[in-house]
């Protein structure tokens, strides 16, 4: 796997629903057009959540995964 | 108006009829969310919803007719915390001082799981430019002013949130 590097990380360990992609969202403000978050949560809702707030937002989801219980992500700034 | 717009973004809007703790956390999350995804927001509260505009947030939840709200203890072993208490409505109707252990004890069983309160999805929701708009009818009915709420919120009747509705991709009444 080609690593990615991220600009920018989020840590959202231990916040349920709505909060992740709510910090996401403010954390993408700080970011240039190009620019990569890596977000880490631990909600189990997360995964399909950051999917539909990338479908909805146009930012792109680089890669989902897991990693010892935990979700990592790595979100393009569009 | 959203609709003659095609790059407008969506739209939600919501009606938060209810004031306790319990249903105050639906409206304050979908808000948050949607806004998060840059969707444009606004709730209408009103009736009872109406507190949730109070500087000073008091919401409490009422097991009493509240039958398949599940009692859990914040605290103690994991099993321990997964027990469901039965709760007979006699106790909750005469025990003074229940409604309030109720709420403490969801309080502190929503932080501990990593929810976030009804103050912070608020100011999440104010900090996402969420429309707040409180129902002018409510106030004079209730005997509520203009200064009893938040600045950041508005003030309007059903014509305001209807035509903010029209041109809504989802509206919902909560």
């Amino acid at each position: 796997m080609d690593t990615i590097n991220e600009d920018q990380v989020l840590d959202c360990t231990g916040l349920l629903c709505p909060m992740p992609i709510v910090k996401t969202k403010k954390a993408m403000n700080e970011l240039q057009s190009g620019q990569i978050l890596k977000m880490i949560a631990t909600d189990a809702g997360s995964p399909p959540d950051i999917a539909a707030w990338s479908r909805q937002t146009g930012n792109e989801l680089l890669l989902s995964t897991e990693e010892g219980g935990k979700f990592i992500f790595f979100l393009k700034k569009a | 108006m959203s609709k003659s717009d095609p790059n407008a973004p969506k739209r939600l809007a919501l009606i938060a009829s209810k004031g306790t703790l319990d249903w105050a956390y639906p409206p304050f999350i979908l808000a948050s969310a949607a806004g998060a995804m840059g969707w444009e927001v606004g709730i209408f509260f009103t009736f009872y919803g109406l507190t949730l505009l109070k500087p000073e947030l008091s919401a409490a939840v009422s097991p009493l007719g509240n039958p398949a709200m599940p009692m859990k203890m914040p605290f103690g072993s994991e099993g321990f915390q997964n027990i469901n208490w039965p709760m007979p409505n006699l106790l909750m109707a005469n025990v003074p001082g229940f409604e309030a252990m109720a709420t403490g004890l969801m309080k502190q069983t929503f932080k501990n799981k990593g929810v976030a309160s009804i103050e912070e999805l608020r100011n999440a929701c104010l900090d996402l430019d969420v429309r707040l708009i409180g129902c002018q009818m409510t106030m004079d009915v209730f005997g509520f002013k203009r200064e009893d709420f938040i600045k950041e919120c508005e003030i309007g009747g059903a014509a305001t949130f209807l035509e903010y509705a029209a041109d809504a991709d989802v509206q919902l009444f909560i």
